[in-house]
């Protein structure tokens, strides 16, 4: 399996990068490709031209700054997993880091590539949308600034408008209670359903694989705060979702697992 | 042959030695197929039928030829005189087979998603996946038949010309009468239906070939990863018509078979058949995605096993029916692979009554053939997991089930109800060193508390004890099951001037580590470095004659050839020493390259002196012919039988259906052990792939006949973090059917595991009503049969 043909252009700046994506309707952009090149195999996604960004080195780096952690669009999921920043200040961040694909993947894959691609299978996607993290774009028009939980709009489609590129991801700190349950059938696999808990003032809870995009379990977080037990909370985990079939997981099991997980999320996320 | 020496082993058999082969695999100086550099070559690619079933109406090449770098479009119609012959199979199981018409492309009809309907050859790979895009198929699509229950209804006939779906029926009922009178008397009876799902073979290497053409001459020479380069030799020799002495077959380092290498494609067809015609080199290398549609799957089966057992719970007679899935095509030996299991299906059992009847039957869906064990894990899936049954149906343990069972040691050579003499065994204590090593009652205590406890965590202990017929096999016996070729082995053994040595093997290893264990067998006699002997195979010009590597067969036949002809060197050795020493041959002792006289250990002479002798023949025996060689071309007289114990722990989360493999014990006995680290490698692998089949793996189709699960995404190969740590152990009881005393190795762990794996997963879920769960035991279908349980 390999692409259709395209162009290919490394850009050296995101100035450039957007530029280039201004002139070319079809440009694509491309950093660890892990989300891209697969859909280009399969001859789902035929860009006329990549723009690699992937060696703007300035686009990596994770910073404290104070009430929040600063992540480079460009870093990889390998450093999110690896950083004592991260681990002491968003300590799931870097947990579920370590779970997406397998070594390769977490080597080459960026943390801005896999936000903007905006799988609802993914891990990290859900991850900061339960972490309530803001997502920094840059574009010839300057720079703005989205919250997760209004970027993701629909299946692989997100706030981003061509000629915008998503530069940081700025996580606020949360090292309260936490859990993430990946349930899967192998380790390298996308998880068949996710669940992502944080207790940060009140209790987060996003879903993975339960609908077209990343989601928040939001009658779960309404019944919690109304002083829902667990168990009566985790009941509602599917409520108002209209979760996907497929081999692995029809929709009414998917809906069992989302209870099941998010009883087993908020349980630990209460204990830790 | 008399053995007259004092010492005729070396100590090297039996030692973890490491594989010789393993340093350029690792550094990747190893050649595959697709790696070899071929100046000039055309790039083939097929564009395959979406539809899994439908008549072509029309087909557009035009675009397709204008595009850039193609230099050739072809379709069936412009092809058909460009080969001899259909699509070979070399197993007409019976003499009214129905085999259907299958080329290389579709005729006017395609019958699964993956048959081919037009080749591009361009100048690139990526020129020619391209121009794949601009070929216009239409067609009138006809609904599919995919379930072979729904086959056996001939609603629809799928191959109109034949007027059925069935292809054969096959049957061994040498005594009606005691079967069914063993069932009208039976204190106990199981009837069960068990599924085989099909099963994508996934070899780490896809299939690759390239054919060079020799610019004068008519000469071919086929780089092919294959399993079986003699065979496809002849094979292709027949089908596209060129003299078999114009082709020359070399398998390089090829990745992994598992049997779906041992078949003629039909791009093995059109490489030949296409560089033939444009006098060009043709190459062609799978996708993933091909391998999945168009290379054979396996397993594919509906099974209904009875067992008619007396009030101790001896089993008196077993009835087995088959529907065996070929799907759309016969392929090379798609209707054998149920009779590889068809004398199997009582086990290890002492059963007096045997009945098996199979039924062959088309579908819209790829072609069936030979997957890792072919046959035979069915066979030991079906009478394993009704063994459970019976034990449970008469409240006692598997394991005195068994035992009760079991052919006992005295009783060897045994001769089946089947119709089959088992070379040797002693299962007894095979499985009592298992159940040693298990630590039983610890398990079955912390069973039991989970379940008292009401914990959501429950475990499952299972077994499998499996016998196999392997070392495929004496050719008489091919021959009175209709099998297109013999069952011997050739190997030579030459000892160059220099005292090197060279072994020639008729087997085409792909994984098995040949040249480590047949230097092995060669040094273990000569006492000599193994770094100084190297094993030549796998190309038709080098190693003319051979019937290559399936079957568990290479050691136990390829294997003792080597033995054997190294044997015939060693004598041809002690006569020239004994003639230079001018004594008799009797008189001399031979030991670690030297030969002594006996009682005067210093009248000696070298091995590498009656190399060199041989070669420059100034001074050898009258007669003798020059040269230090020795040829053995060997059919052994019956196969060997390979049996074991596996235990397989695992825990159920009852809520998400999950199975978690906890532990897995296999004490197998193949007999002598060459070398035990390529034998434990081998188990490991065995097991990966039966354990998938249990737990992972099933090619799955939609309504319409479309593979879903066609990408490595959605094909659950699961990798070693799925696995606990294996714990293996084995006993030895050496087969007397060749003299290495080998019984063969490489397909048990795929044998006997996913019964093992099936009998913990119901044992877990036992005391809820669960009686059995399908193949693969997945999450979803695991909960679903837990909460279908609670319903009632």
């Amino acid at each position: 399996m390999f692409p259709s043909s395209f162009d290919y252009v490394r850009a050296s700046s995101v100035s450039e990068a957007i530029s280039i994506l201004n002139n070319e309707e079809d440009a694509k952009l491309i950093a660890g490709g892990h989300s891209l090149l697969p859909l280009m195999k399969l001859r789902l996604a035929n860009p006329s031209k990549l723009v690699d960004i992937g060696r703007i080195s300035d686009l990596s780096y994770i910073e404290d700054r104070g009430d929040h952690v600063a992540i480079g669009a460009l870093t990889r999921h390998h450093a999110i997993e690896n950083s004592q920043v991260i681990k002491a200040s968003v300590p799931m961040l870097s947990h579920v880091a370590s779970l997406v694909g397998d070594p390769s993947v977490r080597h080459r894959g960026t943390l801005g590539g896999s936000v903007s691609h905006g799988d609802g299978a993914s891990d990290l996607p859900a991850a900061i949308l339960a972490l309530d993290a803001t997502l920094v774009i840059t574009s010839g028009n300057g720079v703005r600034e989205v919250e997760a939980k209004n970027f993701f709009k629909g299946f692989l489609e997100t706030d981003l408008n061509q000629g915008e590129i998503l530069t940081e991801i700025k996580v606020p700190k949360a090292t309260g209670g936490w859990s993430y349950q990946k349930f899967n059938r192998r380790a390298q696999d996308w998880a068949i359903v996710g669940v992502a808990a944080v207790r940060n003032g009140s209790t987060k809870i996003s879903l993975v694989n339960m609908a077209s995009m990343p989601i928040r379990a939001e009658a779960v977080e309404n019944a919690l705060s109304g002083g829902a037990s667990i168990d009566e909370a985790a009941a509602l985990a599917s409520e108002g979702i209209d979760p996907p079939s497929d081999l692995n997981a029809s929709a009414d099991y998917r809906r069992h697992l989302a209870s099941v997980l998010v009883r087993r999320a908020l349980a630990e996320a209460n204990s830790n | 042959m008399t053995v007259t020496d004092s010492q005729t082993s070396h100590g090297i058999l039996g030692t973890r030695t490491l594989r010789k082969e393993d340093p350029k695999l690792l550094s990747g100086e190893a050649k595959f197929t697709d790696d070899l550099v071929i100046p000039g070559a055309l790039y083939m690619a097929l564009l395959r039928s979406n539809v899994a079933h439908a008549k072509i109406v029309s087909i557009d090449t035009e675009a397709a030829k204008e595009a850039p770098g193609v230099v050739a479009v072809y379709t069936y119609d412009d092809l058909k005189d460009d080969w001899a012959g259909p699509m070979p199979c070399a197993w007409p199981v019976t003499p009214d087979m129905k085999n259907p018409n299958h080329f290389p492309l579709a005729n006017g009809k395609v019958n699964y998603v993956g048959d081919g309907i037009a080749v591009v050859l361009a100048n690139s790979k990526e020129q020619a996946i391209d121009a794949l895009e601009l070929i216009s198929v239409e067609y009138d699509e006809i609904d599919p038949v995919l379930e072979i229950e729904d086959s056996a209804k001939d609603e629809r006939v799928i191959h109109q010309d034949l007027g059925t779906n069935a292809s054969f029926k096959w049957d061994l009922i040498p005594n009606k009468d005691g079967v069914d009178e063993a069932f009208a008397k039976a204190a106990f009876t199981v009837s069960e239906r068990y599924i085989q799902q099909r099963i994508v073979p996934a070899a780490m290497e896809p299939r690759s070939i390239v054919v060079v053409p020799a610019p004068f001459g008519g000469d071919f020479t086929i780089y092919n990863t294959t399993q079986i380069p003699h065979i496809l030799k002849i094979m292709l020799a027949l089908t596209v018509g060129i003299s078999e002495s114009k082709i020359r077959v070399i398998a390089p380092s090829v990745g992994g078979g598992f049997g779906s290498k041992l078949d003629v494609y039909a791009e093995d067809v059109l490489t030949l058949a296409l560089a033939r015609k444009l006098r060009k080199p043709i190459r062609w290398t799978e996708e993933r995605t091909e391998n999945a549609l168009a290379t054979i799957h396996g397993r594919g089966q509906v099974q209904y096993i009875e067992l008619a057992a007396d009030a101790s719970g001896k089993v008196t007679a077993v009835r087995v029916n088959i529907l065996a899935d070929m799907g759309a095509y016969l392929q090379l030996i798609t209707p054998g692979i149920p009779l590889l299991g068809a004398f199997l299906y009582h086990g290890v059992y002492d059963v007096p009554n045997y009945s098996f009847s199979c039924t062959g039957y088309f579908t819209n869906k790829t072609p069936t053939d030979a997957y890792r064990g072919a046959g035979r894990p069915e066979a030991t899936f079906a009478i394993e997991r009704a063994m459970d049954a019976l034990a449970h149906k008469m409240g006692i343990s598997p394991i005195e089930i068994r035992r009760r069972n079991f052919i006992k040691k005295e009783q060897f050579p045994y001769s089946s109800a089947a119709g089959l003499v088992f070379d040797s065994g002693d299962y007894e204590t095979n499985l009592d060193k298992a159940v040693g090593l298990l630590g039983i009652e610890e398990i079955l205590a912390e069973k039991q508390r989970r379940i008292d406890s009401g914990s959501t965590k429950l475990l499952g202990l299972g077994m499998s004890f499996f016998v196999e017929m392997c070392g495929l096999a004496p050719s008489r016996v091919l021959a009175s099951l209709n099998y297109g070729a013999g069952g011997w082995e050739a190997a030579t053994v030459r000892i160059l001037p220099t005292s090197k040595v060279q072994v020639v093997t008729g087997s085409a290893p792909h994984g098995q580590g040949h040249e480590t264990a047949w230097a092995m067998i060669v040094a273990d006699r000569l006492g000599i470095d193994i770094n100084d002997i190297e094993v030549l195979h796998s190309d038709t010009a080098i190693a003319p004659h051979g019937l290559d590597t399936y079957g568990s067969r290479s050691l136990s036949v390829g294997g003792s050839a080597v033995h054997m002809a190294t044997e015939k060197v060693l004598e041809k050795a002690r006569s020239i020493a004994a003639h230079q020493l001018e004594v008799s041959e009797a008189d001399l002792d031979y030991a670690s390259g030297m030969f002594t006289v006996k009682g005067s250990p210093d009248k000696a002479f070298p091995l590498a002196g009656a190399a060199f002798e041989a070669f420059t023949a100034h001074n050898l025996p009258d007669g003798m012919e020059p040269n230090l060689e020795a040829s053995v071309t060997w059919d052994p007289p019956n196969f060997t039988f390979p049996y074991g114990s596996h235990f397989a722990v695992v825990e159920i989360d009852t809520e998400t259906g999950k199975v978690d493999l906890l532990r897995y014990l296999a004490v197998d006995d193949c007999g002598n052990r060459v070398n035990p680290l390529i034998i434990e490698g081998q188990v490991h692998g065995g097991l990966a792939q039966g354990i998938a089949q249990a737990l992972f793996e099933e090619a799955a189709y939609d309504d319409r006949g479309n593979l879903i699960t066609s990408t490595l995404a959605d094909y659950l190969v699961p990798s070693a973090a799925e696995f606990p740590f294996f714990e293996l152990d084995h006993t030895i009881t050496p087969s007397p059917t060749n003299p290495l005393g080998v019984k063969g190795i490489g397909e048990a762990g795929a044998i006997a595991s996913p019964p093992a794996i099936i009998n913990a997963v119901v044992d877990a879920l036992n005391h809820l009503g669960i009686e059995d769960v399908e193949m693969p035991a997945s999450p979803q279908r695991v909960w679903r049969a837990i909460n279908g349980a609670k319903k009632g």
